[in-house]
């Protein structure tokens, strides 16, 4: 296992009233995202635990373009990952901002 | 004076020598090995039928269970390298030269033993172009072939998976070769003639189906979110505005997905009978739900598909099928279709390098081309007009005088930027090339030439490469769609963005397509049982398919 943390600024925060949301599931190629509202608005904190090492850089270049395109300001997330492709981890991001928006129901 | 008959002669001995081992043309089982002993020369070129999916595995196994003392040196000339028999043959020093097209689940064996310096290696071929040189310089001295049943004459019926039998019979008969069938069974009357019996010499009743290997077959389950959203791209950035009507699919989950995705986001995008309408295309079991929603009027098939055989044969509308009622397939056919009459081919590879030349080698792994450099080229033979091909000629070069200007192909390369276990679609070097040194081959494997590929599609988005005017804008097209890789990450982001303000690379967001609408929801069948649910239970997959 390696842990990786990212403390970002992100300009835009947040949607929505959620507290939590989870996305995803702990499963080979795949991975799970806890997203709380636990960080300063104007920030957004990341920390990843995975099953994958040596791919620091990569994850890097995701989380940096996660914050740049998606409200994330505000969020504190922890990734849980089972050697999910890039790609993947950036659609799973997304739906967890997604999910943080939607009302509760 | 020369004797102008030697090779009806030879032949003439071969008939002789065989008829010690047979009653009339059929040849019992037991006889089988001595048979093979007594029409089979060392030297001789022999064509195995091993075809991309149905397999002459009785006839393989005797040929590989011969004494290398009596037969050797052969030069098979097949187009599939497929069963473990066809390289046991090899390591035994039964045949010593072989060339091929595709080699599928015997792809690692087969690099380790051209390493081993087991196997001479004439040339990886497309199917259509070993069929080509089976009339020109491969000419069978031998044909092994697999059919469904015979006659007491020699006629065969070959049902659904007709494949390359009458591509190689024609070469091997009308070229004083000797001809010999297995069947599963030895019938009074055979339900349609697919071989006639004059060409065909002996005949082996092996009692059981030859070995056909399901090879078309993708689970819905298995479909990603990231390849439908891949899906979509093409549909909506390819296939809508250029109007792609006729067409070949691959046969990776990208193209199953979009398969699936054409019944319910083509529909949405108000594209039926707009797009996809003609195929060259094996009867996709995922292609079901959009046939029954009357997407498609024609597909002609390379060979069947494990399962479809009914479904098939009650959609005689949409399918080519004889007057017994199942499919006639056709594999150098439905190449000439797929290279000449088709306006896109559509398919996944391994690697991609920074030009655009594709392979799917790797170091440890020739799996051959089969068809995909024969569909996935453009054809400089052709001279008939059509919307896709005009626009695509247009775009390559706008300032050339319209009706002197040729058209062009669509050749499309469709992937996630990571494919199985992280590996990256993008590389600085293409492994063929190392492939090649090791191997000393004058030339590396490549599927789909630079020069060929109009359009390359990630999740990251579609680069238009008919769109570049050098090489540096082409380079920058294709990191602009590699997505997390080393080359993608490596781009030049200026000229990247300058690229996706001319259209050049179009993001999803420039398309509409918002990549969380990509969701399992969207495929018009989930799993195997939705396609047997869809076909109304014409579709029966193999049990290795079936979960439930």
């Amino acid at each position: 296992m390696e842990t990786l943390s990212f403390r970002l600024s992100a300009p835009t925060r947040a949607g929505g009233t959620r507290m939590q949301a989870i996305v995803g599931v702990v499963a080979s190629g795949n991975l799970e995202v806890l997203l709380e509202r636990a960080a300063p608005a104007d920030s957004c904190m990341i920390d990843i635990t995975t099953a994958a090492h040596g791919f620091g850089a990569v994850w890097e270049a995701v989380v940096r373009d996660f914050v740049d395109r998606r409200p994330a300001g505000g969020l504190r997330i922890s990734i849980n990952d089972g050697g999910a492709r890039p790609d993947t981890v950036a659609l799973r991001l997304a739906q967890g901002v997604r999910k943080i928006e939607e009302p509760e129901r | 004076m020369s004797d102008w008959g030697m090779q009806k002669a030879a032949l003439g001995q071969r008939l002789a020598a065989g008829q010690q081992h047979a009653k009339g043309k059929v040849v019992p089982i037991p006889s089988l090995p001595a048979f093979l002993k007594a029409v089979i020369r060392s030297g001789d070129r022999v064509c195995l039928e091993g075809d991309n999916q149905k397999q002459a595995d009785i006839l393989a196994s005797a040929l590989a269970n011969l004494d290398p003392h009596d037969v050797h040196d052969l030069h098979m000339v097949q187009s599939g390298v497929v069963l473990p028999a066809h390289l046991d043959m090899f390591d035994k020093g039964i045949a010593r030269r072989l060339d091929f097209s595709y080699s599928g689940p015997q792809s690692a064996r087969i690099a380790r033993m051209l390493f081993g310096g087991k196997i001479e290696l004439g040339a990886v071929h497309t199917y259509l172009e070993l069929f080509a040189r089976y009339f020109i310089d491969l000419t069978p001295n031998v044909a092994l072939i697999a059919a469904v049943s015979a006659d007491k004459d020699g006629n065969l019926y070959t049902g659904p998976n007709t494949e390359d039998t009458p591509t190689v019979v024609e070469a091997t008969s009308y070229k004083n070769g000797l001809v010999v069938a297995q069947v599963t069974e030895i019938v009074d009357k055979v339900p349609r003639v697919d071989i006639p019996g004059d060409l065909v010499h002996f005949v082996v009743e092996a009692g059981r189906p030859f070995y056909v290997e399901p090879l078309f077959t993708r689970d819905p389950a298995a479909i990603t979110e990231t390849q439908i959203l891949t899906a979509m791209l093409a549909i909506k950035g390819i296939y809508a505005p250029y109007g792609v009507r006729r067409l070949n699919h691959g046969i990776g989950f990208n193209t199953a997905a979009i398969e699936l995705l054409l019944p319910t986001y083509g529909e949405k995008l108000g594209l039926k009978g707009k797009v996809c309408t003609h195929f060259a295309l094996n009867p996709h079991p995922t292609m079901i739900p959009a046939i029954e929603a009357g997407w498609v009027d024609q597909i002609h098939c390379f060979g069947s598909e494990v399962g479809m055989e009914d479904y098939v044969a009650a959609r005689s509308d949409v399918f080519f099928t004889g007057p017994d009622g199942s499919l006639r397939s056709n594999r150098a056919f439905c190449q000439t279709a797929g290279l000449y009459a088709c306006d896109m081919f559509i398919g996944s590879t391994l690697q991609i390098d920074l030009e655009g030349h594709s392979s799917t080698v790797t170091t440890s792994r020739i799996a051959g081309f089969g068809g995909a450099p024969n569909m996935g080229s453009d054809p400089r033979g052709r001279r008939h007009p059509s919307e896709p091909w005009l626009k695509a000629g247009a775009e390559a070069a706008p300032d050339a005088d319209a009706a002197l200007r040729r058209g062009r192909k669509l050749v499309v390369q469709i992937g996630e930027t990571f494919g199985e276990r992280n590996a990256p679609l993008f590389v600085e070097r293409l492994d063929a090339l190392e492939l090649a040194r090791k191997v000393d081959l004058d030339l590396a494997p490549v599927m789909v030439y630079s020069d060929d590929v109009t359009h390359i599609v990630t999740e990251e988005g579609i680069a238009n490469l008919l769109l570049c005017r050098n090489k540096d804008e082409r380079e920058q097209a294709i990191r602009g769609v590699a997505g997390y890789t080393d080359i993608g990450r490596a781009r030049d982001s200026k000229l990247v963005e300058k690229l996706r303000a001319r259209g050049v690379i179009r993001r999803p967001e420039d398309l509409g397509i918002d990549p969380l609408d990509a969701d399992r929801r969207l495929l018009a069948a989930r799993s195997i049982k939705d396609l047997m649910l869809a076909s109304g239970g014409l579709y029966r997959p193999p049990s290795r398919f079936r979960n439930w």
